[in-house]
């Protein structure tokens, strides 16, 4: 299992990684694993903004479903429609080709509020 | 919680392990669900489903005591043939869908789903004694199962075994060895492929040899171990039931589609009262297909059923069927719905999406 020490991590096992003033979000490694085959990733035609901690979407895997939470706000910027015919992609590679959603960050410090990599490996036990 | 003699050799193949049935068991290995789908549609795959019960049924009165038991026709039985079946409560209620193998005059099998044994062994121990000469003995402990299925899995299994498997026929089955061990070659399975199921008895060592040589021999065919999560998608494609999501205590044959198995004319059984006054009535639901008409939103276990906006039944499986590309669903809805081609929506996330009626099996 992968841990990337240049993504912020939640509890609901999202990443986010930032670039300029871009947050380009993910799920883990850790919760690609739990879900299985991921067949379906979810998200509006006309998501505009991402409230941190607000479901912006759901993962549909071949075990079960999952609601996708922002690990920050901001204006989406792009979706990574490219899922909609490769979603094992998010199992393959889930904190590169497999990124979901980029956001402008409206407030920066939302990832002070985030894990690091070593608070995020405790919370799934490695 | 119980494992399995072949706890050892999933731990070799990192399967991801979860409860089922008491036992801690495979659910994937680190190819995947879809992966392993493939494999069994389009070579050899090996499920261990050790956790499944095996009752022994015996004496003069063991024919009669199965008759009143079970749904079926076990008259019809010869030796080396088994029959899908299934006990009802007197209500008509499913207690469990079951295997019946006729191993010899008046000498039964019974193979029921391991989420059921204890239940199960309890309520067929209790009607039992209402038969004279009819020794029930619960083997589940003792028997290890191994369901090799696919394409290749007769060939893989040929390598071992002098039995020629091409001779049994479909739910037929042979007392022979494989790999030296005496057990039961059944052609039976739950995959809608051809396939068998091995019965044997033995501990950790015999169990680790019998896997090994399995492997040995479908190595040249790419045989690989498929959890229980392919299991549930192998058999929802072909439409076959799985007891407590589309069959259980509060369902009766007839709706659940088993007519083709309950055997009104052979006489009264458990249950016969009822499921024949329902016959007469017709049946107020019924278990259909559905095919979801969004590509990828799997309908699940519980989701409500809805048409013309008022909520008709419920989702009792679903999935995306692999082979099919599609996803699927089994489902109760009303009588006047059940016909292919029927529409009604599911309900998910406060959403709806429409689904079609369509036969079972579902096709491609």
């Amino acid at each position: 299992m992968t841990f990337p020490d240049n993504c912020k991590y939640t509890h609901d096992h999202e990443w986010v990684r930032v670039e300029g003033n871009i947050g380009i979000i993910g799920v883990t490694d850790h919760a690609q694993g739990e879900l299985g085959d991921v067949v379906y990733i979810d998200i509006a035609d006309d998501l505009a903004e991402v409230e941190k901690g607000g479901s912006f979407g759901t993962i549909e895997a071949v075990k079960t479903v999952a609601d996708l939470f922002s690990p920050v706000g901001g204006k989406v910027v792009e979706v990574n429609r490219g899922l909609n015919d490769a979603p094992e992609t998010v199992n393959k590679d889930p904190y590169g080709e497999g990124w979901i959603v980029k956001v402008e960050l409206s407030n920066p410090a939302d990832l002070d509020e985030l894990m690091d990599v070593n608070a995020y490996k405790e919370l799934v036990g490695h | 919680m119980k494992r399995t003699n072949f706890y050892a050799q999933h731990m070799a193949a990192q399967a991801k392990m979860v409860e089922f049935a008491g036992f801690e068991m495979p659910i994937q290995y680190p190819k995947g669900i879809m992966h392993e789908h493939e494999v069994v549609r389009t070579g050899v795959g090996v499920f261990d489903v050790s956790h499944m019960g095996e009752f022994d049924v015996r004496g003069t009165g063991a024919l009669a005591f199965l008759q009143q038991l079970t749904v079926n026709d076990v008259s019809k039985l010869v030796p080396g043939k088994a029959q899908y079946s299934a006990m009802c409560k007197p209500d008509g209620g499913i207690v469990d869908d079951l295997l019946v193998y006729m191993m010899s005059e008046n000498h039964y099998m019974m193979v029921v789903n391991g989420a059921c044994e204890e239940k199960d062994w309890n309520w067929a121990f209790e009607n039992s004694k209402n038969f004279a000469d009819c020794q029930l003995t619960n083997m589940s402990a003792d028997i290890n199962l191994l369901a090799v299925q696919g394409p290749k899995s007769l060939e893989t299994l040929q390598k071992l075994t002098s039995t020629n498997l091409s001779e049994i026929q479909y739910y037929g089955f042979a007392e022979g060895t494989l790999a030296g061990v005496d057990m039961i070659l059944s052609r039976t399975g739950y995959t809608g492929e051809i396939g068998m199921e091995i019965y044997f008895r033995g501990g950790e060592d015999v169990a680790a040899a019998i896997w090994n040589a399995v492997f040995a021999a479908g190595e040249e065919f790419g045989i690989e171990p498929i959890g229980l999560a392919a299991r549930d998608t192998l058999r929802l494609e072909k439409g076959y039931c799985l007891y407590g999501n589309d069959i259980d205590e509060t369902t009766h044959p007839l709706e659940a589609g088993l007519g083709w198995i309950t055997k009104l004319a052979k006489g009264t059984f458990n249950g016969s009262d009822v499921i024949a006054k329902a016959k007469e009535q017709g049946v107020t639901r019924k278990l259909v297909g559905l095919v979801i008409g969004v590509e990828k939103f799997i309908a699940r276990h519980g989701y409500d059923i809805v048409h013309n906006g008022t909520t008709v039944g419920k989702v009792t499986s679903g999935n995306i069927a692999p082979s099919l590309n599609k996803a699927i669903a089994l489902g109760y809805v009303p009588t006047e719905l059940s016909a292919p081609g029927s529409m009604v929506e599911i309900a998910a996330r406060g959403k709806t999406f429409p689904a079609e009626v369509v036969k079972i099996p579902f096709s491609a």
